[in-house]
Parts: C-alpha cells; sequence; structure tokens
C-alpha cells in the first residue's frame, strides 16, 4: 500500500530525516573540496508542509529562485531537485568561480554550468549517502537547470507528491563559508511506486 | 480600493465585482478562471492534475482539473452567476524542465491543459482565451471590470489575454 507522506509515522520520518542529514553532510562535504574552503552547516530542518503553504517558505510563489532537477533512475525511480535563491547561487558562484555576480541576470553559459555541477554534486552527495544506507542502487541524470517563480518550480515536485498526498517533503539546509551563509533547499521526490521500496529497504516498512 | 483575492496552489476561489483574483507562480499548474459576463463575477481553480479518479488521496477538489471545475461552478452559481453566461480562460501548463520523458507520452502541463478544455466543454462553457505551454512560470490576475485576464512572466513580458 502506498502512503503519502502524511501518512507516515514518526520512526518512519526519522529515517527519512536522518538521510537528510547525512546526504547534507556528504554535500557540504563535497561543496568543501569544490570551493577548497572549509564550510560549515548547520543541522538540516526536515519540514512536512502542505501545497498552500509551499511558496511562502521559498519567499513567496512570484519570488525568482534557481532550480536543479535531477532523474533518479535505478531500484527506486523519481527525481531529485535542489532549489537556491538567487542571491546565493551567485554566492556559491563567486566562491566557486572567484567573481563578483550580483545577479543571476549577469550569468554566462559557463556559470550556469558550474551551477549545474554543483547542483549535481550536492544531489549526488545525497544519493550515495541514501544508497549506501538502504543497499539500493541509485544513479542520477544529468542536471537540468531553470530560473523562474518558485511557485513554478515548484510545481514539479508538488504534483509527483501530489499523485499521493496533500503536502511535500524537503529538506532545508544551510551552509556557511566564513561570511557568507547559502540556505539551499532539497527536495526528494520518489515515483509513487518507489516509496515502498524505499521504506522496505530502510526496514521501516510497517 | 478594489478587493484582492489570492488563490494558491491546489485552491479555489470566487471573486464579486470589482475585486480582482490572482495565483502565482503557475508552472505546470494550470489557471482556469471562469467570468460570468453579466454579474462581472470571476472565480479561479489553480489546478496540478488532470484527474481525480486516477489517483488515491483526491479528498482536495481543487487539485483536479475535473472536480476543481465543478467545485468552481458550483461555488460560483450559488453566489448568483449563471452557467450559461461564462466564459473561460486558461494559463499555464507549462514544462519547466527539458528532460525528455521517454516514458510519458505527453508531459503533465499539457495533459492538465487538455483534461481542463475536455471539462468545460462538457459544461458547455467556451473557453475564449489561453495562454499555456512554454517553459516558464506565469502570475495571472482576473479584473472582474471587464473580464481580462493579465499574464506575468519572467523574462518573457506582460500579456493580456
Amino acid at each position: 500500500m502506498t502512503k503519502a507522506i502524511e501518512e507516515l509515522n514518526d520512526m518512519q520520518l526519522d529515517v527519512l530525516k536522518e538521510i537528510g542529514n547525512i546526504g547534507a553532510g556528504n554535500a557540504v562535504t563535497a561543496l568543501s573540496k569544490l570551493i577548497n574552503k572549509k564550510v560549515n552547516m548547520t543541522v538540516p530542518k526536515v519540514q512536512i508542509v502542505d501545497f498552500k503553504s509551499l511558496p511562502d517558505i521559498l519567499g513567496g510563489a512570484d519570488n525568482q529562485v534557481v532550480g536543479i532537477l535531477l532523474r533518479i533512475k535505478g531500484d527506486i525511480q523519481g527525481y531529485i531537485m535542489f532549489i537556491l535563491e538567487k542571491k546565493y547561487s551567485c554566492i556559491l558562484l563567486n566562491l566557486l568561480m572567484d567573481k563578483n555576480l550580483t545577479d543571476t541576470s549577469e550569468l554566462s553559459e559557463i556559470d550556469i554550468s558550474a551551477l549545474k555541477e554543483i547542483g549535481n554534486i550536492l544531489a549526488g552527495s545525497y544519493l550515495s549517502s541514501l544508497s549506501s544506507l538502504t543497499g539500493l542502487k541509485v544513479l542520477s541524470s544529468i542536471p537540468d537547470m531553470t530560473i523562474d517563480m518558485a511557485g513554478a518550480i515548484l510545481s514539479f515536485p508538488a504534483i509527483e507528491f501530489g499523485k499521493v498526498g496533500d503536502s511535500v517533503l524537503f529538506i532545508e539546509t544551510e551552509f556557511m563559508e566564513n561570511n557568507y551563509a547559502v540556505v539551499g533547499d532539497f527536495f526528494l521526490i520518489p515515483d509513487v511506486e518507489s516509496y515502498d521500496t524505499l521504506l522496505r529497504a530502510l526496514g521501516v516498512e510497517n | 480600493m478594489d478587493n484582492i483575492i489570492k488563490v494558491g496552489m491546489a485552491d479555489l476561489n470566487i471573486v464579486k465585482h470589482s475585486g480582482i483574483i490572482t495565483t502565482l507562480g503557475l508552472g505546470s499548474c494550470v489557471g482556469i478562471v471562469l467570468y460570468d459576463k453579466v454579474c462581472k463575477m470571476g472565480g479561479l481553480a489553480h489546478i496540478m492534475l488532470p484527474c481525480s479518479t486516477q489517483v488515491k488521496n483526491n479528498s482536495n477538489k481543487a487539485k483536479f482539473a475535473d472536480t476543481g471545475i465543478l467545485e468552481l461552478v458550483r461555488l460560483m452559481e450559488s453566489e448568483g452567476a449563471k452557467k450559461s453566461n461564462m466564459v473561460a480562460k486558461l494559463a499555464g501548463g507549462a514544462q519547466m524542465f527539458n528532460f525528455a520523458h521517454a516514458l510519458e507520452l505527453m508531459n503533465i502541463g499539457q495533459r492538465n491543459v487538455i483534461a481542463s478544455k475536455e471539462v468545460l466543454k462538457s459544461l458547455n462553457i467556451p473557453v475564449i482565451a489561453e495562454d499555456t505551454g512554454g517553459n516558464y512560470g506565469r502570475t495571472i490576475e482576473l479584473h472582474t471590470d471587464d473580464g481580462m485576464l493579465y499574464i506575468k512572466t519572467v523574462g518573457y513580458g506582460v500579456k493580456k489575454i
């Protein structure tokens, strides 16, 4: 029986949260290697929110954000999405490429592909912790990226989650490098059929 | 002061003359706007999925094209609008990411648009304008004064349909 996110019990949620923690930790380590600087992170917040209040978390449905999406293949199918506010994507690029960007309208082709690569690395390290915890084979596609209204970008995970329930699970991570803080949100979006596989592999299916 | 009603994702509402009804950041979702030309009442449904019968958890009527449009018409009629005076406009149904979905014959945005049109056709409500598809988000605003729908985008300007 496929469960909606809001039907999961505390134990199952804790396991998903723990994957979030470990995954975000790995992602930060990867980021630190990438920019060759020490990066700290706060404890990620795992949240379940209903569709109606979802865009508010990202500063309103018409606030512009950067969305990076990868398809997940292997033992579970689905997507992983990484969302960054525009200002944070500029900070990341400035750290990585030694630039002085202030707005995403200034992004060059190289900046865009660097940003995709950041998304790729962060999502990849998240997935590898998922994979090692569950023993499931999880592969990801090349990333796709878009910059648009938060509501429009979030319609993607919302619709996928909408097939089973009325809320979305996501993980908010805050990284810090010296004076810079960057907040990013991960959405793990398993296909309807993959929920059970995931929970069974985690040993929490009841 | 005009009365402005905001509609969220998987949500619907109505507004009486001379108010404005709006929904922000439509992506693959579709915004269905109904307008009663005579009593100048407007309604808006922000639907996410084409069909309620394909999904187990379908208690939220506003989430689906089929149940959402029926509920919107019912709500407008209960407030004095007439179905025979209604016209519809559609916006949204974009494909936000360009993955080639080998498995999905049609993307969800397109399916939402088609399903919405079928429901409106079965209710004999004409679709007089639409701005759908593409790969970008839309914020829409219906003005009950004249029934015009304003569509704002990032990088594609403002449209009036």
